[in-house]
């Protein structure tokens, strides 16, 4: 990506469209392969060699326990990676254009961990209290807590920081931290009252994880994505002219109050579903807009189609090392993208290849 | 024509603009002079519809602007704020193509090109606008601002070009450069207002000046009208400045237009 970015300097003419094309290209390709590799390697035997051999209907050559794993455990598991991680990128990339703050993120502003909450109490409420809304949603009872705790945050939050109809960037960052807090302190009272159990299930649910993805949990967070995905076009243009201001993009003819509203209930679908059905996993949402910034500038007609696409590719290498470094142990994918973002993140904090937190207007 | 009616804003009891009316006429170049906290950006945030005035009446050739959509308003005029500061790297072409895509223009890239050389900045459109100086940024501004109005008439409607101080950190030369554009503008037909500090540009450039003190008009008119020694010193505070020549042996330098 470093190199990548030093290949792409801005062009003389100083239009960047091309070079966004040729990025989008690059990173559809790099999908693709990533893609592959998710599916093709695990700590059972079933590789490339008979990948191929399914895909090019030759499935006798493979012994129907190979058959499985390819269709109920690596296809959803991939499927639900690409979503994942298209959707965390995706709204990442909006909310810091939103916030016009590279550093900005839906786990900063308390998105996610509203989301995280809801989601632990469902774990631990969900046999006493909720137990009746519990069997009312049966399966859907956990994704959907974990939604509507994002989004319940979300709206908190554009409530508190908004103020005659105007958004303030600076009062919906520290309302957001304030908000998170007391979602971390809601999380921290159902812990304590957590058993052993529940306390493992929390666990691994924290770290994040796409093991246990199934065809229904593809389909349970697929139109939230979809919507969000299917919105991009419309938003780009706006979140580029919100960089100036929120004056200056009324005066080229923005609706501001409505963008803002539009994107920030897109990033809450996006990170409730995304939390719901693979716990938090973070730096997804700041590193591959940072990186892609780099390589193609920040106008969100690339940044946003680029973020889909790198933010799938990289979750589906991340699970890929997790489901093989320590097999047949399985890491939870959430550490691999810390161990992989922060250091990222911190390189691109102290050498300021992007902008700072010092240059904000 | 754009006209305000009656204008009254305030804020936590102040009142910022008290009963202002304004007109502003194709083909003519008006200037918003006054004192700090007069209400001159006030007054230009309300007549670009950035502010709702708690009470009166703005129109767009007779049309409310409550009634006008944002993109509606966005290809009637164009807005060049104060000094703007940006978190992420867009270049100068980049930023002037923001206006060009504003209004709708088939080739916006070819568009912000022209605006940027109109502005003296051919060269520039690869720079990233966070490492342009304090001048050159409000210059590319200025170029986003064109790109969005490159005709004073469209569709045989004038267009209006708002300039919220356009010469501050600006050097003398290209203070009379950006508005001998604005001023070219006018004289097309097209509709110019301008916040200006510095009295002589404001005295050279406009055909029609509006003084602002404490949210209310004190004087209105050409220059000859409203740049005498008694709105100077009832508004600024500074007896018999106006025609004073500074003593002989401190050298002045008046900026003037070079097109005489």
């Amino acid at each position: 990506m470093k190199a990548l970015a030093l290949a792409f300097r801005p062009a003389s003419s100083g239009d960047r469209t091309q070079q966004g094309v040729l990025v989008l290209i690059l990173l559809a390709v790099i999908l693709v392969v990533a893609c592959l590799i998710s599916l093709g390697v695990g700590p059972t035997g079933v590789g490339l060699r008979d990948l191929w051999a399914y895909a090019t209907g030759n499935a006798a050559s493979l012994s129907a326990q190979e058959r499985v794993i390819l269709e109920a455990v690596r296809l959803p598991r991939t499927a639900l990676g690409l979503l994942v991680g298209a959707g965390l990128a995706v709204s990442g990339a909006m909310m810091q254009g939103l916030f016009r703050n590279p550093l900005a993120d839906p786990g900063i502003v308390g998105v996610t961990s509203g989301a995280g909450s809801a989601a632990v109490a469902a774990i631990v409420l969900g046999n006493t209290v909720l137990a009746p809304v519990a069997m009312l949603l049966g399966n859907q009872f956990l994704p959907l807590m974990a939604f509507f705790g994002g989004l319940f945050n979300t709206w908190m939050l554009y409530l508190i920081a908004t103020r005659d109809g105007r958004t303030s960037t600076t009062t919906l960052i520290l309302s957001g931290i304030a908000i998170g807090a007391l979602s971390a302190a809601i999380m921290g009272l159902m812990i304590v009252m957590a058993d052993d159990r529940q306390l493992r299930d929390i666990t691994f649910w924290s770290l994040g994880s796409l093991g246990g993805a199934t065809f229904g949990r593809v389909l349970s967070i697929l139109p939230f994505i979809a919507i969000v995905l299917a919105i991009m076009p419309f938003v780009a243009r706006g979140l580029d002219a919100l960089i100036l201001g929120d004056a200056a993009a009324f005066h080229m003819g923005i609706p501001v109050q409505r963008l803002k509203t539009i994107v920030i209930v897109a990033v809450a679908a996006a990170c409730g579903s995304t939390v719901a059905v693979a716990g938090s996993i973070g730096f997804v949402g700041i590193v591959v807009p940072h990186l892609l910034r780099l390589a193609m500038g920040p106008s969100h007609r690339f940044l946003l189609p680029g973020s889909a696409l790198g933010g799938g590719a990289l979750l589906l290498i991340a699970d890929s090392v997790a489901r093989t470094v320590a097999a047949p142990a399985e890491l939870p994918i959430g550490v691999i993208t810390a161990l992989f973002g922060a250091p990222v993140f911190l390189f691109l904090l102290i050498g300021k290849k992007g902008v700072s937190m010092r240059d904000m207007p | 024509m754009i006209s305000g009616e009656h204008i009254t804003v305030a804020r936590s009891g102040r009142k910022l603009l008290d009963n202002v009316g304004i007109d502003l006429r194709p083909g003519r170049f008006t200037v918003i002079i006054g004192p700090n906290g007069a209400g001159k950006s006030t007054l230009m945030k309300v007549v670009s519809g950035e502010m709702k005035p708690d009470t009166g009446f703005i129109s767009y050739y007779g049309t409310s602007i409550g009634l006008c959509q944002p993109a509606e308003l966005a290809r009637r005029r164009a807005v060049l704020p104060q000094a703007t500061q940006l978190a992420f790297p867009f270049t100068a072409l980049e930023i002037a193509r923001m206006g060009a895509v504003a209004q709708g223009a088939l080739n916006p890239t070819e568009q912000a090109r022209q605006a940027l050389a109109k502005v003296g900045l051919r060269g520039f459109e690869s720079r990233p606008y966070p490492s342009l100086s304090g001048g050159e940024q409000q210059r590319v501004q200025f170029a986003r601002a064109l790109a969005q109005v490159p005709q004073p008439i469209a569709d045989g409607i004038p267009r209006a070009l708002f300039l919220d101080e356009p010469t501050a950190s600006l050097d003398l030369g290209h203070q009379i450069s950006v508005l001998e554009i604005a001023r070219d503008f006018a004289s097309a037909g097209g509709i110019v207002l301008a916040i200006l500090h510095d009295l002589n540009l404001a005295a050279e450039f406009a055909d029609q000046l509006v003084v602002l003190n404490h949210g209310k008009i004190v004087a209105e008119g050409a220059c000859a009208e409203t740049v005498n020694d008694e709105i100077i010193a009832s508004v600024y505070g500074i007896a018999g400045a106006v025609g004073r020549l500074p003593a002989e042996h401190i050298p002045y330098v008046l900026p003037q237009s070079r097109h005489r």
